[in-house]
């Protein structure tokens, strides 16, 4: 430290936070409902080894193997080494993919197994995926990374015109680029403001030919992201950044693939099915446990896990039996994928609705800075929706 | 263009070793693009900023003006007399490859003649062109392995018909009929062929300059992996005004700092539909880009095949060499007919500009010349062979027209790996639709009428 900077004493002084300094996302200090989420003790995670390894869904040699307690970065990073180790067409690249990238999610890769196979690439999201796409066009399974799903944008011609429209285009001489996977950090993290807080899905729920996947866990992380790679169709894989660090859970320690085509009970009930994915199952499971103390209603909760093409089956078996529906999204509501889920409800369901189905999601607005705590669906927004759907 | 929280303070931790996979071969990198770990010392005499690391200091303010450089000559081997200009040199072609050259072009441009006529006839629903270029698909498709990948815009029919595509293959494309092995879903000029390596056309422009880059990767991977795989190299054609498109700068860029095998061939036939080049760039054409991105650069006469075929052989080899690495390669030409079937030209341009060309230089006449003056073509040979080949065009047309079209199958197929079940609901729906409503739809001319459907709903009824 040279003599003309000031000291660090003073500058840490100036920095300190104050009591009156207002934080971006904060709940209310009386609040019941809102608070930060408790994923220490949420039944979403597997707190437990004997509850990781009761999946039906893992083969049985998983089932019968060991497990270790990681994040949400660490499962993508595990699956990621997973496939560079097993198959030698496996790629991964992006922006600052390199040292580390900017979640951790590609930790020692690059130092593993080369920079051949892990390496950066120029900071053009278009570029970076058509490179993609040609590789994978040429036999290879490259796993592409962008960088917050807000700049999914300038590649969005690329995923939608070509990836997509690929293996059709080609027709009979069987050309496609299903080894194509896309990653790219979604969602709420409390101060992303306009473009580190986007859950685009729905705009590429609208596009045939893609596979849209969203985990809401480690677990889920690790064995779709090695399904994504495994799959003969591209796919856009959105891992919601605030669980990076926030989710830990018991996840099995050998390689798993789970069903990109099945949706999950994640907690059955009975008199209403909440569908959701991602991050706000948090949520919705913090208000159903209120909503049940306070109503003494049961409710099921399902996680779609494949956004598109999506298990309308699970969805539809469970309407049948509980007569409600509430579908939860962070992105806005217009357009969204609960339009979707419910007109699809509304056609195959309809003599058994015995309440219309509510729809909590981003309102329509952009998520500004101080602002995203009144416009991502909270508990407390759901555990109304619960309310008047169970009083309607 | 984007804020991006982290990625600063974490970069010190970097992984910038070079590896150690490359399989013994040495990539040399210009000092200019070594642009890392640089610290900046209080008496340096050189400049040391890390984007930038060969610029020397200078006191004089001296703005860089393209307008004063002298601009990108242009490479030919023959004149426009069909004279050759180095004749110790000479072409690279026995006088049995030229004239073999020479017919596939004359075949491409009765073909091109003939199916324009056929769509103003409304044979067609579309059709394009390549008058004034066919030098450029086929002489570069001639000088490349059949190994090599090549990826194309639209106007490369030469590259096809060079490599095998046969004319009942175009015909079946452009009527896309049953035999199609597009299956009936592409506009007609939207070819296609594995067996060729040669991806299918998409109407999005310069999409497929980045595919190129990648697929140039994936050779030079899969011919490290495994060194008894063939090296090969990728291939991609786009206009100049596709080079505009934010897609070539993404891929010159990306090829660049990965060093793949590839070459970028621009046809600057001088218009993008209607836009002349001079409100499609201000720069010496696409040419001088490619130093910008630190990519070897050459501009070619496209009128003069021998040179073409020079350029693309000598590119192809230097793409290979040092662990591979990008070209670009601008081919100047004039697009002699209209933008395609669904454009008059004479809308934009003067007629006597393109009769012009036509008359006083094409890739065609200019190797007719060369040919007549090593007297291995005359008048008498050149009606023959006109008349041959369009009988030849005109009876592939016919067996086409005839052929039925595909299957219903084919609107949905192939857009995931497998149906899905929504797909299943929907077929479902349609072939329901379709015969309450018989009327409504022509079924009859489609393969297996609206049976066709029901290959797709067998094994999963009822789910």
């Amino acid at each position: 430290m040279t003599s003309k900077t000031p000291p660090m004493r003073i500058l840490s002084r100036l920095l300190r936070p104050q009591p009156s300094t207002k934080h971006y996302s904060t709940t209310a200090p009386n609040a019941r409902l809102n608070g930060t989420v408790e994923y220490a003790t949420t039944p979403i995670l597997h707190h437990t080894s004997k509850s990781a390894l009761s999946n039906p869904e893992l083969p049985p040699h998983i089932r019968t193997g060991q497990t270790k307690r990681i994040n949400l970065y660490t499962a993508v990073n595990e699956a990621l080494r997973h496939a560079l180790q097993s198959d030698e067409r496996v790629l991964v690249f992006g922006e600052d993919i390199q040292f580390g990238g900017v979640f951790r999610c590609t930790m020692n890769l690059a130092a593993d197994f080369g920079t051949e196979r892990v390496f950066n690439t120029p900071l053009s999201e278009q570029g970076l995926v058509g490179f993609a796409i040609g590789a994978a066009a040429e036999g290879m399974k490259p796993v592409a990374e962008i960088q917050f799903a807000d700049y999914v944008f300038p590649a969005f011609d690329q995923i939608h015109n070509e990836a997509a429209k690929y293996r059709f285009r080609s027709g009979a001489t069987g050309v496609h680029c299903g080894g194509l996977v896309v990653r790219m950090p979604s969602g709420s993290v409390g101060h992303g403001a306009l473009y580190h807080t986007q859950s685009p899905e729905s705009l590429f729920t609208h596009t045939p030919g893609l596979r849209v996947v969203i985990p809401r866990s480690p677990t889920q992380a690790k064995g779709l992201l090695l399904a994504s790679i495994a799959s003969p169709d591209p796919v856009i894989f959105m891992e919601p950044k605030i669980l990076y660090r926030a989710a830990v859970e018991q996840v099995p320690i050998e390689p798993f693939t789970l069903p990109l085509d099945r949706a999950e009970i994640l907690k059955p009930g009975t008199d209403l099915t909440i569908i959701s994915y991602g991050t706000p199952l948090y949520t919705c499971a913090a208000a159903i446990a209120k909503a049940e103390q306070d109503f003494g209603c049961s409710v099921e909760l399902i996680d779609l896990r494949t956004i598109y093409p999506w298990d309308r089956e699970t969805v539809l078996g469970s309407v049948r039996k509980t007569g409600r529906a509430v579908v939860v999204h962070e992105s806005m509501m217009n357009a969204g994928v609960g339009a979707e889920v419910a007109a699809s409800i509304q056609e195959k369901a309809f003599l058994r609705l015995e309440a219309p189905v509510k729809r909590v999601a981003g309102w329509a607005t952009h998520t500004g800075l101080m602002f995203e705590q009144f416009v991502i669906p909270d508990v407390a927004r759901v555990y109304d929706a619960i309310k008047q759907t169970i009083d309607y | 263009m984007s804020f991006r929280y982290a990625s600063r303070r974490l970069r010190s931790q970097g992984l910038l070793k070079a590896s150690s996979r490359l399989n013994g071969c040495a990539r040399v990198t210009p000092v200019w693009q070594i642009c890392r770990g640089v610290a900046s010392t209080p008496t340096a005499e050189k400049v040391l900023f890390p984007g930038a690391l060969n610029s020397e200091f200078t006191d004089t303010l001296d703005f860089l003006q393209p307008a004063t450089n002298k601009a990108i000559s242009t490479y030919r081997v023959m004149n426009q007399y069909g004279e050759i200009l180095d004749k110790e040199i000479g072409v690279d072609t026995t006088d049995e490859e030229a004239l073999a050259l020479y017919k596939n072009m004359v075949k491409l441009s009765i073909m091109d003649l003939l199916m324009f006529e056929a769509q103003r006839q409304g044979r067609l629903s579309f059709y394009m062109v390549s008058a004034g270029e066919e030098g450029i698909s086929i002489g570069s498709a001639s000088a490349l392995s059949p190994a090599d990948v090549i990826f194309c815009q639209y106007r490369e029919c030469g590259v096809y018909m060079q490599r095998g595509f046969t004319l009942d293959d175009f015909m079946n494309q452009l009527f896309a009929n049953a035999k199609d092995n597009g299956l009936g879903r592409n506009m007609p000029v939207h070819y296609g062929s594995r067996e060729l390596n040669i991806h299918t056309i998409s109407s999005t422009l310069a999409t497929q300059i980045p595919h190129a880059a990648g697929a140039a990767y994936a050779l030079k991977l899969q011919n490290m992996q495994n060194p008894a795989v063939e090296p090969r190299i990728a291939v991609c054609f786009f206009g100049e005004g596709a080079a505009s498109e934010g897609d070539f700068h993404a891929a010159l860029n990306i090829a660049a700092t990965r060093q793949v095998p590839a070459i970028f061939i621009c046809r600057n036939n001088g218009y993008a539909i209607s836009t002349p080049t001079s409100d499609q760039y201000r720069g010496d054409g696409i040419a001088s880009r490619g130093a910008g991105y630190g990519i070897a650069t050459l501009r070619v006469d496209g009128n003069d095949i021998f040179a073409v075929r020079r350029a693309i052989k000598s590119a192809r080899s230097l793409a290979l060499q040092d662990g591979g690495r990008p070209l670009l390669i601008e081919m100047m030409a004039y697009r002699v007919g209209h933008h395609s079937t669904s454009d008059d030209s004479f809308a934009y341009r003067q007629r006597v500009e393109v009769e012009d060309w036509k008359r006083r230089d094409n890739p065609i006449t200019r190797l007719r010349k060369y040919l007549e003056l090593n007297h291995l073509w005359d008048d008498a040979k050149d009606k023959a062979l006109r008349s041959a080949l369009r009988k030849e065009v005109l009876s592939a047309f016919e067996r086409a027209e005839k052929v039925g079209k595909p299957s219903l199958k084919n609107a949905f197929e192939g857009v995931w790996a497998e149906v899905t079940e929504e797909q299943r609901a929907h077929i479902s729906e349609l072939r329901d639709i379709i015969e309450r409503y018989p009327e409504e739809y022509d079924v009859g001319g489609f393969e297996g009428g609206v049976g066709g459907l029901d290959e797709l709903l067998k094994g999963k009824e009822g789910s």
